[in-house]
């Protein structure tokens, strides 16, 4: 069995989204916690202000669950910079025990995996999950200069600036982290870093399937399925694919790079993408939704590009991976 | 998933939508040929105002490129770059906002290593290039005067 | 009469080259860097083979202003260089002929770096 069942369950105690303007101005915008329209966050390079914007969130996490820094047992944070310098920074002042994690647009899964994990068998009875990405500092890292006058094809998606942070605790009053579904690495050849949603897709329909087939549950058991910054393109492929497998998931499926800005009216291309994209749907506008119990019981599939400026300068395909976090409002049944 | 890299590769291209190449271009004619117009404009200009052919043949290239860097710094280039495309990028000023924009990013790394070096990542291959296929030519013309 | 002539000329044949470069971009995958080294690279040669020089007296700035104008001046300044000095001017002619494009570059680049910032693009 892939899928690991958490027989106690953490609870979701606190949780928050921070975001820049053009997340601000999207569908969503009053969702989030906080918003920056500089996106500076008060500071002087924009490597800072991701650090910044993922400290903001963790402090604001930790306001909503009454607790102290002092009472996590562990932090489990990523983002998209060189040796994930924006989580080291952020967690800096914190003093608790510190894992950093790479997972591109995945790591606010990984890290709600890992974190869910230890609090379920009772390593940490607290811990934060954070992830966050900035465009200004993706594109530096991963693109081109800011300045830089280039066009972006259709299929190509938008680095969030936004950051997310969960609390998980062994006790609380819910929504709780059910199931987990670890991902495993699939490349199907993409070489085109202007098409990641179809280079994370067939790490998502490999994830999904696998759930799927091994708890026998069909995608209407669930409110939401929520894939993590497929796009427009991703969002397309999977719907395919899925219903050749004979799953239907029109309804109840959505992606966070699609709900994250609007179409018509913010020129986002294929949707957003990043760590901090999928971070604050599911931070902000998820965690709003299961308070005002609009929805029970979400599929959340955070997936990632794993590639690096160095690989696709060296043309190698871009390997994807997809990792899958339950959450339900119940914290028994099926 | 029953498909192999291949096919998905294909499969994933042939649905993935393309560039709207009509607006493209016909972006690019209008913003290239209105910045080549402007050039020649100014070519004419500083003819009319005495100074020498020679010169004007390099004053009008600065010119360019002190807009094209100062739109940058301002913020604008990127933006009509975005509709332009070949438009702004072909003529020298893509040059220019190829020079400038890594060293208004890398500020923040520093003058030498940040300003001084990353200058050059995108804008150097264009030099590196240039410089050699030229001195590659001036052996074969040096040659070609020597056997003749 | 003439001026208008001049400049409707170069607005036509600039915009038909910077058209059909966005052909490349489209469809196929060359990033900037790499229709920028072509550019210059074949406007080397075009200079090279006396093609170029002829280009521009008809259509002034619409042929000298794009990269393969660049090009063509550091073939122009090679030619030059040898025909003065011999073979020395392969290596000396070509950032001569160009140094005024490319010091600019560099001078206004780095000028401008130091009083404005970068933006987030919309």
């Amino acid at each position: 069995m892939s899928v690991i069942r958490l027989e106690n369950a953490p609870s979701v105690i606190g949780y928050a989204a921070v975001v820049g303007r053009r997340e601000h101005e999207g569908p969503l915008s009053d969702d989030f916690d906080l918003h920056d329209e500089k996106e500076k966050f008060g500071m002087d390079t924009w490597e800072k202000a991701e650090s910044e914007m993922q400290r903001l969130a963790l402090n604001l996490a930790l306001a909503k669950a009454k607790l102290t820094g002092k009472e996590l047992g562990a932090i489990f944070a990523g983002d998209l910079m060189n040796q994930c310098i924006g989580s080291s920074y952020a967690a800096e002042c914190s003093h608790r025990p510190f894992f950093g994690l790479y997972g591109a647009c995945s790591t606010f899964a990984e890290g709600s995996v890992l974190g869910s994990l230890l609090v379920d068998r009772g390593v940490f009875s607290k811990c934060a999950v954070l992830a966050s990405s900035h465009f200004c500092t993706a594109e530096r890292q991963f693109r081109y200069p800011l300045e830089y006058g280039g066009q972006r094809t259709p299929t190509s998606q938008r680095t969030a600036t936004a950051a997310g942070a969960f609390i998980l605790s062994a006790q609380g009053a819910g929504p709780y982290v059910r199931e987990v579904l670890p991902g495993t690495i699939v490349d199907m050849g993409i070489t085109d870093i202007n098409n990641m949603g179809a280079a994370m897709a067939p790490a998502a329909y490999d994830t999904l399937t696998k759930y799927f087939e091994e708890t026998g549950k069909k995608p209407e058991d669930f409110d939401l399925i929520l894939t993590g910054d497929l796009g427009k393109e991703g969002h397309g492929i999977i719907c395919d694919f899925m219903k050749n497998a004979g799953y239907d998931m029109s309804g109840v499926y959505n992606d966070c790079g699609l709900m994250l800005y609007s179409a018509a009216t913010q020129d986002m291309h294929a949707g957003g993408s990043g760590c901090g994209c999928s971070a604050s749907v599911m931070a902000g506008h998820i965690m709003k939704r299961f308070e005002k119990g609009t929805v029970r019981d979400v599929l959340y599939i955070a997936t990632g590009a794993l590639m690096s400026p160095a690989s696709l300068q060296q043309g190698r395909s871009i390997p994807g991976i997809a990792h899958l976090v339950r959450i339900s409002a119940e914290r028994g049944g099926e | 998933m029953k498909i192999d890299k291949e096919t998905y590769k294909k499969y994933a291209k042939s649905r993935a939508p393309s560039s709207p190449l009509l607006k493209d271009m016909l972006f690019a004619f209008l913003v290239g040929g209105a910045i080549c117009a402007f050039a020649e404009g100014i070519y004419n200009f500083y003819l009319y105002i005495k100074i020498e052919e020679d010169t004007v043949r390099t004053l009008v290239p600065v010119t360019i490129v002190f807009l094209a860097s100062l739109t940058t710094g301002l913020g604008v280039f990127d933006n009509l770059a975005k509709f332009a495309g070949a438009g702004t990028l072909v003529p020298i000023t893509g040059f220019s906002n190829a020079v400038i924009s890594p060293a208004l990013d890398d500020k923040s790394e520093g003058l030498v290593m940040g300003v001084g070096a990353k200058m050059f990542t995108i804008a150097g291959p264009v030099i590196v290039y240039g410089v050699i296929s030229s001195v590659i030519y001036g052996v074969l013309y040096w040659l070609c005067g020597v056997i003749l | 009469m003439s001026l208008f002539w001049d400049i409707v000329k170069a607005f036509l044949v600039g915009g038909a080259i910077c058209a059909v470069v966005q052909i490349f971009i489209d469809k196929t995958a060359l990033t900037p860097a790499r229709i920028l080294v072509c550019l210059v690279t074949l406007g080397v040669i075009l200079g090279a083979v006396g093609v170029y020089k002829p280009f521009i007296d008809f259509a002034g700035c619409g042929a000298s202003t794009p990269l393969t104008g660049f090009g063509a001046t550091l073939a122009e300044g090679v030619r030059k260089a040898v025909d003065e000095r011999g073979l020395i001017g392969a290596l000396t002619g070509g950032l001569t002929g160009s140094a005024g494009g490319i010091t600019a570059a560099i001078f206004f680049g780095y000028f401008f770096a130091l009083i404005f910032r970068s933006k987030p693009r919309d």
